[in-house]
């Protein structure tokens, strides 16, 4: 049982950070710990993983062509919009209307997207008829409880 | 160093928030409509080009927009304000005092930046707002909020400039304002626009070359201010801290009409429990509650019934169960049974209230003394759990839950809430 005033706790420091507490030292009664003047705080999850609020924007994926990079059908991907995409960026692209996950491949002035997928071809940005990229995606993240990813 | 003050906005913001998330929707007609998807607030370019006007009711243009290809959207507020916010956090990378004038305007003060840089760094926002957030924005730079304003006009009306002009430089202060019509100035309504028609007043130049004394007994002080403001001597500061609040309203149009009591007290109670929240985000209170409901003027033939009353409370209060309890007992005071069994058909119920103070400053009640100590965390109890849980997650009985609300306002082609709700996030393919 979590007590509303918790709640409110919870709620306000939930909103911004998450921290992740390393280990630390219990106090010692005895001789003082040589860790302390080496604690650094707790791990500040959200500023380490988003360092530009304003540009970072959530996507879901949906389909299998990325398997060979690590994103998966469902998982999320964390775009930072302020990256500039570059050789072998994962990016969210619009092709035709339609965004989709790809994997940037630049050789002298070719731009390529494409699948990560071994079964897959990889085709070009200029054969679709107009593409454009959204964004570069920073990390994707990945449940490992099951339907975890929509209950908060 | 002269000054120098930016006003930079969102070229059809809603739009345009809507356009980030769908590529389908780059270079097609895009509108959005008002609450209960009343009026066209918002039109992208290609909107305009078609002739859909600022505030066309919906039900005349939606054979065209069927006809013209035209996609509609509800208001998503929730998404307009969390792109508000991201492009003001990019404005607060480029200026150290920033106002933020509306939802999409805010005012940026240049002044450190030296007159050569000021085009380049407008255009470098501008960019880096576009690229980050995906908003496309105009910049207009001037000495004073009103040439500011009318700048960003001409950075927009002008393709040529490429979405920045800056009057702080002489020559393009020169050129512009006898090129502008003085209608385009900011605080030239329709009314004052036919008073300076009638002194002679044409462009922009003529309206500042105006002796400001018959102006101001014309126009009062405002009309006054603006001929200053044009000839570069800064009458308006930048807002840094929002002004106190002085009143604050929760108005709604009824999705449909509404006839039977218990549907306008449940109304009610929902928006006097919104004005709650409202006041306490402010740390404000109030000891009078105002409390309205009326029949719609569109209703031609049906009886007509307007009703406002004001309750009085011992002390100040920003508890939603008190407010609300204000709030029926507006509605008790003054509900009645139609006379001749033809019942009123209530478009529209709203709460007021007009005499915002502080709550930690507001003196105490000597008699009915209402107990802060416990409403204070229960109140706080309910905001953070709507905070974390999503609006609406915990609200008081008697304001019904959101979604069993069958009078709610209309928002029934809404996008996604894309930025703030993880069951809604947009999709891309893999």
């Amino acid at each position: 049982m979590v007590g509303l005033f918790q709640v409110e706790e919870l709620a306000r420091d939930g909103d911004t950070l998450v921290r992740v507490a390393i280990m630390g030292q219990a106090l010692c009664a005895g001789f003082p710990s040589p860790a302390d003047d080496f604690l650094e705080g707790s791990l500040e999850l959200p500023r380490w993983l988003v360092p530009n609020p304003p540009a970072t924007f959530a996507w879901n994926i949906s389909g299998d062509s990325m398997r060979a990079a690590g994103i998966f059908d469902r998982d999320l991907a964390v775009v930072d919009r302020s990256l500039k995409p570059g050789n072998g960026s994962v990016v969210v692209a619009a092709i035709d209307g339609e965004m989709s996950v790809k994997r940037l491949r630049i050789e002298g002035t070719r731009a390529q997207l494409a699948f990560e997928n071994p079964d897959l071809p990889a085709f070009s940005l200029d054969e679709a008829a107009e593409g454009e990229i959204w964004g570069v995606v920073r990390f994707s993240i990945r449940w490992h409880i099951a339907r975890a990813g929509l209950v908060r | 160093m002269s000054r120098a003050i930016a006003l930079i906005d969102g070229n059809s913001f809603y739009c345009s928030c809507e356009r980030v998330f769908d590529p389908k929707l780059a270079r097609v007609p895009v509108i959005v409509l008002s609450n209960n998807d009343g009026c066209a607030i918002a039109r992208t370019a290609e909107a305009k080009a078609l002739g859909i006007k600022m505030g066309d009711p919906f039900f005349k243009i939606r054979e065209q927009c069927r006809r013209d290809g035209v996609r509609v959207f509800s208001s998503n507020y929730t998404l307009y304000g969390d792109m508000s916010a991201r492009t003001n956090a990019v404005y607060r990378d480029f200026a150290p005092r920033v106002e933020i004038y509306s939802i999409d305007e805010s005012f940026l003060d240049l002044s450190d930046v030296h007159p050569d840089l000021r085009i380049e760094l407008a255009r470098d926002l501008r960019a880096t707002v576009r690229a980050w957030t995906g908003i496309p924005t105009c910049v207009g730079i001037g000495p004073t909020k009103t040439l500011a304003k009318l700048a960003n006009h001409i950075a927009k009306s002008q393709p040529t400039l490429d979405g920045v002009c800056d009057l702080t430089d002489p020559v393009a202060y020169d050129h512009w304002l006898c090129r502008i019509a003085a209608t385009e100035v900011w605080g030239i309504g329709r009314a004052s626009a036919a008073k300076i028609t009638a002194m002679g007043v044409d462009t922009v130049a003529d309206l500042r070359d105006l002796d400001p004394r018959p102006v101001r007994k014309a126009m009062t002080v405002v009309g006054e201010r603006i001929i200053h403001e044009l000839r570069g001597l800064s009458c308006l500061p930048l807002e840094l801290v929002p002004a106190l609040r002085k009143g604050c309203a929760v108005t709604r149009s009824f999705s449909r009409r509404v006839e039977d009591r218990p549907t306008v007290e449940q109304a009610v109670a929902a928006h006097a429990s919104r004005l709650g929240e409202k006041l306490r985000r402010e740390g404000l209170g109030t000891d009078q509650l105002t409390v309205f409901y009326h029949t719609s003027t569109h209703d031609r033939g049906d009886p007509m019934r307007s009703v406002s009353t004001t309750v009085t409370l011992p002390e100040a209060t920003n508890d939603s169960l008190v407010l609300i309890q204000a709030a029926q007992l507006g509605v008790a005071r003054t509900w009645r049974e139609a006379p001749g069994g033809r019942p009123w058909r209530y478009s529209k119920a709203g709460v007021i209230t007009t005499d915002l103070m502080p709550l930690a400053a507001s003196p105490r009640a000597l008699i009915g003394q209402l107990d802060r100590e416990r409403s204070g965390p229960l109140m706080a109890a309910m905001d953070a759990c709507n905070s974390r849980f999503g609006r609406g997650t915990v609200v008081p009985a008697r304001a019904g839950l959101a979604d069993k609300r069958t009078w709610s306002t209309k928002f029934e082609m809404r996008s996604p809430r894309y930025t703030t709700q993880v069951s809604e996030l947009p999709t891309a393919h893999a």
